[in-house]
């Protein structure tokens, strides 16, 4: 009974002075934790689904001739109206999933698990970046699941465009759960997450190509336009659209990459609790 | 031996079938009084050629050295080299000539006279006016069976398929088919005619042998009014196996089983299809869209809409050169 438990023998130590292996042991305990909130609620996943499906199924059969005429890049002929709304209801996926993690963050932060997380000697960067990741992750499982049933439904890009999609879907995925965390550091209580919805996720969503394309916009409203041309979410589309079609739209790429670092950098920085935002406010209560 | 034809047989997969043959595609804006001349390879356009008032059928010399246009306003078919789309001359077609259609051998060319109720046959090396036939009112459609033995006119008003014998150029028999047809074309075994029918909604299934409607294939698209469903332009694969009906406002071409005569699909294509056009190895089907300005272009193989490539005002007509010899 004295034999003592052995032990691993403890890594040799990094520069950081954090045993090697850490960083990883801590991705997969958050992305393990991430996985097992999603395996144990089925419910999230399937309500995942059935959000835009019920758009695709519903939705785009009213609208199967309302694209008209023009032929915008990446289709090089006319497309149906659920293979034009694809896309936008795979990155309305995303962003939904990323307020939910969002949502998450609020929900830990309130019971405590947020600080056991923040304890941690790791760069709260990484541990952010981790969190948002695994939220990607899950989020990509539901894009591919929710394009596989599109193809039942006739909407068929080409082969290699399921493959193609995927590095879009990271970033796409990456930039929506960005901007979910930042917006968590901002949020103190769960009642407030409605208004989330209303002020961030649906402008987000109904003024964006995910609908309609540009052009379309412009023909009733220049300012619609413009508005849809600058949200971060338009780009979000078209990356996913164009990756689909096996092409990639640079400019979106770019705003979407540009949009991570800002939303991510503002997440990291308002989650410090030397210099966020938060904790001052908190402290200031 | 039989190693080096291995090889040379592993060879020929990996590179698969080679590259296809560029041919020549002639699109007749019918608006915009000119020819659009599309690459079937690249997909683009390759130039524009003014050709006069309102060009509407266009066909090719089985050997592909003469293109032949109907200018209707102009009331002439003008002849042109496709290379350098020079015109060559003119042929007597009648008044208001519409759609045509060549003897398989490449001469006589059988015209449609839509105001003067008459298909006129007219030499295409004599350049002389063989015959004027009268027929139902508004003649269009001209359908000519494989063995260059019969020839077939459908009548917008009349509503008829008049079938012709092309040695007495007399009309050998009328079949009632539904409202304002548009279109006859034969299957390359001779053993079907297929005439559409834009009000009808339409396609007759003919047997040329006892001139008896055998079947009436009707589309039913979701979400598109019936009264949008105009058939017009049909083409059959050689081998029968397959039929694609234009379906005008629709913007749908058809595709039909030409077995069993049913609906498999229906593919997106621009607005007012009109009419259709093989390239000679069938791989590609071009179809022109009246009032989208463009041309869309469908894989037959794979029944998918690959492009759509805008071309002149108001395509009307199609062909595709045959391969070089």
């Amino acid at each position: 009974m004295t034999e003592a438990v052995p032990r691993a023998t403890p890594a040799p130590a990094t520069r950081t002075g954090l045993p090697r292996g850490a960083w990883a042991i801590a991705f997969q305990g958050i992305a393990a934790r991430e996985a097992l909130r999603f395996l144990r609620q089925r419910g999230r996943f399937l309500a995942a689904l059935v959000r835009p499906l019920v758009w695709l199924f519903i939705f785009a059969a009213g609208f199967r001739s309302v694209l008209g005429l023009s032929i915008t890049p990446p289709y090089q002929t006319y497309v149906l109206y659920e293979v034009y709304v694809v896309p936008g209801l795979v990155a309305m996926i995303q962003l939904f999933n990323g307020m939910q993690s969002s949502l998450s963050m609020v929900y830990d932060r309130e019971t405590g698990a947020m600080r056991t997380l923040l304890v941690s000697p790791l760069p709260r960067w990484f541990l952010l970046f981790s969190k948002l990741m695994a939220g990607v992750l899950v989020s990509i499982l539901q894009a591919y699941a929710f394009l596989a049933i599109a193809w039942f439904w006739d909407v068929r890009p080409p082969a290699l465009g399921y493959l193609a999609v995927l590095p879009a879907l990271i970033f796409a995925g990456l930039m929506l759960g960005a901007l979910g965390l930042l917006l968590s550091s901002a949020i103190r209580q769960l009642e407030n997450f409605a208004g989330v919805m209303n002020f961030v996720i649906f402008p987000m969503f109904f003024a964006s190509t995910a609908l309609y394309p540009l052009w379309r916009m412009r023909e009733s409203s220049v300012l619609l336009h413009d508005i849809c041309a600058a949200n971060p979410f338009t780009h979000a589309v078209e990356l996913i659209r164009f990756a689909l079609y096996l092409q990639v739209n640079w400019l979106s790429l770019g705003v979407v990459l540009g949009c991570l670092a800002l939303f991510f950098g503002g997440a990291v920085l308002m989650y410090d609790p030397g210099r966020g935002l938060w904790p001052r406010r908190k402290g200031g209560r | 031996m039989l190693r080096r034809s291995l090889t040379a047989a592993c060879a020929l997969l990996l590179l698969g079938p080679g590259p296809a043959l560029a041919n020549r595609v002639f699109v007749t804006n019918e608006k915009g009084n000119d020819v659009t001349v599309l690459d079937s390879e690249t997909l683009e356009v390759i130039g524009t050629y003014p050709v006069g008032a309102r060009p509407r059928g266009i066909t090719i010399s089985p050997d592909g050295s003469e293109l032949y246009v109907c200018v209707s306003d102009e009331d002439t078919v003008k002849v042109y080299d496709p290379e350098s789309m020079e015109e060559l001359h003119r042929l007597p077609s009648g008044p208001d000539p519409e759609l045509f259609v060549l003897h398989p051998s490449g001469n006589p060319l059988y015209i449609a006279n839509e105001d003067d109720n008459l298909v006129t046959v007219v030499d295409t090396e004599t350049h002389q006016l063989l015959a004027e036939i009268p027929v139902g009112v508004e003649p269009e459609g001209m359908g000519v069976s494989p063995d260059g033995k019969v020839v077939v006119n459908t009548s917008e008003t009349t509503n008829m398929a008049h079938f012709i014998d092309t040695d007495t150029h007399q009309i050998v028999a009328n079949v009632l088919v539904d409202q304002r047809p548009r279109f006859a074309e034969f299957t390359a075994d001779g053993t079907k005619l297929y005439v559409s029918a834009e009000i009808g909604g339409t396609v007759s299934v003919i047997d040329p042998a006892t001139k008896e409607i055998t079947d009436t294939i009707r589309f039913e698209i979701p979400g598109v009014l019936p009264e949008a469903i105009q058939p017009v332009g049909v083409r059959a694969t050689k081998d029968g196996s397959t039929v694609f009906v234009a379906l005008g406002p629709a913007n749908r071409v058809a595709v039909v089983d030409g077995v069993t005569d049913e609906v498999v699909d229906y593919l997106l294509v621009g607005q007012r299809v009109w009419q259709m056009g093989f390239t000679p190895d069938e791989s590609l089907l071009f179809t022109t869209n009246g009032n989208s300005n463009d041309v869309s272009v469908i894989d037959v193989a794979r029944r998918e809409v690959v492009k759509s490539i805008q071309v002149g005002e108001q395509p009307w007509g199609v062909v595709v050169a045959p391969d070089k010899q």
